[in-house]
């Protein structure tokens, strides 16, 4: 097809808007690279906007001589691990049965799995629950109360769905049970649902700040979300400043911004790569919405 | 009923084959997936219906240290408080607010990006364009709140040094209740459009091509093409997902409004989940607020499941 002279300048001004977002999300980012890269003086001065100034990684430096954010990186990374097998052993148990339409009572499960969707307790009840359980200030309460979301499940069985079922019943036929046509068939078919569902569990766990908040006090079982939160209201800023002793209010500044580039890069460097499968995890999600 | 109609049971026996194949063979064929579903039944049931037993403490006593069942009932008493407190009905208008300006300037705002990344011919610009825009939904609103408030800040932050630059003067985004409006709003379409173009994207895929070329070769210009192709093409996916946000008009999450706010603007930020949050747990009004989030579900659902109706009764005549 020929393009006219006004469409290609239209094509100009299109490319031109989608600079302008590509900017608006990228430069945020950028500045508090900046930020966590210059130095303490630069940072007061309003020295820093785009580049670093006076190139210096005394704020990295702070952060991982800073026993209380090396124990919250190291505590996160091991929840989000942690998080990632149990959420999709969880998912896959629930999601894998209910693709056999003939298993008696499955009405009835998916039931259960559903109501959850559109009904909750409320977060003051959970709570409750949890504070009578115990589980206050136990690091599984960080596992255990979200490992499965319905969400998730509904997206895994569609999938499931996809396959063939002539593939199931001809390992039915041939004496194959569940648990082999599920080790053997489904999983192995499963490469891209698993890595959305791992995406997505990973940066929620990662990202997760609510249920710390409400769940823990103690300080050994900080997220990196509500160490961070703290920090930037300065609260713990301050704290620790005293504690360990970097006192200048510049470097302070400095390490907030690069606390913020820990929380940040883990994400950045994994989701780019699994864009063609989370993609398709979206629209099935907003359709069977 | 008349013959050459199979009774409900007759074809439940055909659909399970030729072999009849009782339901207790199927029993024992499946037994495997039952023990694969104890885990699963197990967690909704604890952490999703046992929590409901706690509900009973809107209708109870403020009292945590009694069990539950020992506490004695108050009736209506917390909801009577609850309606009759100014905070809760602050809390309950700001709810709507904010959700209300997040649809309005949020829900287009997915719609025009998606068209434009459409109109794109340069292939690969497109792909980088929407690996960028996606970002943002990966972030934590902790992490967005670190990035917006540096950027914002008021005398040192980048977008302030600019407009100084620039000869104007600075603006604190954080601090008036208008501004801090504005910039929650901001936020959250600034989160969430590039993900919610996918939805789109994906809709006008299904357009017929046919069409974009009939036009063509008829003369219509960009305009013309989106105004009467793109735009009816993608309506039905519009009106369904129009609809099923309007379900979430009382919803809304607690993190991003709690992370967000500060107490020069408490007025405005405070919205139902976080009064629950500090009269709730920070100041142990347990009955209470159990009782606000109780209205809060029950209302909600209504309005999910009100949605979800006229969702399927329009959904049926857009895709005409």
């Amino acid at each position: 097809m020929r393009r006219t002279k006004a469409e290609k300048i239209g094509d100009w001004i299109l490319v031109l808007i989608c600079t302008g977002m590509i900017l608006i999300c990228v430069l945020p980012i950028v500045n508090i690279a900046s930020r966590s890269l210059s130095s303490g003086d630069a940072l007061i001065n309003n020295r820093v906007l785009l580049w670093p100034v006076e190139f210096s990684l005394e704020a990295y430096g702070t952060v991982f001589q800073s026993q209380r954010y090396v124990d919250s990186l190291i505590f996160t990374a091991w929840l989000t691990v942690a998080g990632v097998v149990l959420s999709l052993i969880m998912t896959t148990l629930c999601a894998f049965p209910l693709i056999f339409d003939n298993l008696p009572g499955k009405k009835f499960f998916n039931t259960v799995a559903l109501i959850t969707m559109y009904f909750g307790a409320g977060s003051i009840p959970t709570y409750l629950l949890i504070r009578n359980m115990g589980l206050l200030n136990n690091p599984l309460v960080l596992l255990l109360p979200y490992c499965l979301s319905v969400f998730n499940m509904i997206l895994m069985r569609s999938f499931f769905y996809g396959i063939p079922q002539s593939l199931r019943e001809a390992a039915e036929i041939d004496g194959a049970g569940p648990l082999r046509i599920l080790t053997k068939i489904y999983l192995p078919l499963s490469v891209p649902v698993i890595a959305t569902l791992s995406l997505f569990y990973a940066v929620g766990r990662w990202n997760g700040y609510t249920d710390a908040l409400w769940f823990i006090d103690d300080r050994k079982y900080y997220p990196i979300q509500l160490l961070l939160y703290y920090l930037l209201n300065n609260a713990a800023a301050l704290e620790t400043a005293q504690q360990e002793g970097f006192t200048p209010p510049g470097v302070a500044e400095a390490v907030k911004s690069a606390t913020v580039m820990f929380a940040t890069v883990p994400i950045l460097l994994v989701y780019p790569w699994l864009q063609k499968y989370f993609i398709a995890g979206a629209q099935l999600g907003a359709v069977k919405e | 009923m008349s013959s050459g109609v199979l009774t409900k049971r007759q074809q439940n026996r055909l659909d399970k084959g030729v072999s009849g194949t009782s339901k207790w063979t199927l029993v024992k064929r499946y037994w495997v997936l039952y023990v694969m579903l104890i885990l699963p039944m197990a967690y909704f049931v604890i952490f999703r219906y046992l929590p409901m037993e706690y509900l009973a403490m809107a209708f109870k006593e403020n009292n945590i240290i009694k069990p539950l069942w020992e506490v004695p009932w108050v009736g209506l008493k917390n909801f009577e408080r609850a309606f009759g407190d100014r905070d809760f009905w602050n809390a309950l208008r700001n709810t709507f607010m904010l959700n209300i300006l997040d649809i309005g300037f949020g829900f287009p705002a997915p719609i025009i990006l998606a068209i434009i990344l459409n109109e794109l011919v340069f292939k690969r610009f497109k792909r980088v364009t929407q690996t960028i825009a996606y970002m943002p939904h990966f972030l934590s609103w902790v992490i967005i709140y670190g990035l917006a408030m540096r950027l914002f800040a008021p005398t040192d932050g980048l977008v302030n040094i600019l407009m100084n630059r620039a000869g104007y003067e600075s603006i604190s985004f954080f601090d008036k209740p208008n501004n801090w409006v504005a910039t929650y709003v901001f936020l959250g379409i600034w989160q969430s459009v590039g993900w919610n173009t996918i939805i789109y994207l994906a809709a006008i895929t299904n357009i017929n091509p046919e069409l974009y070329e009939a036009a063509a070769v008829d003369g219509a210009g960009r305009l013309r093409r989106i105004w009467h192709i793109t735009l009816p093409g993608i309506k039905p996916t519009i009106v369904v997902l129009l609809i099923l946000t309007m379900g979430g008009l009382i919803g809304g999450g607690f993190e991003r409004p709690w992370v967000l706010r500060n107490p020069m603007v408490y007025d405005v930020a405070t919205v139902l989940p976080v009064y629950v949050y500090t009269k709730g747990l920070l100041n142990y009004q347990f009955s209470l607020t159990t009782a606000v989030g109780m209205f809060q579900s029950v209302v909600g659902l209504f309005f999910v499941l009100g949605a979800n109706f006229f969702a399927r009764k329009v959904g049926e005549r857009g895709l005409w």
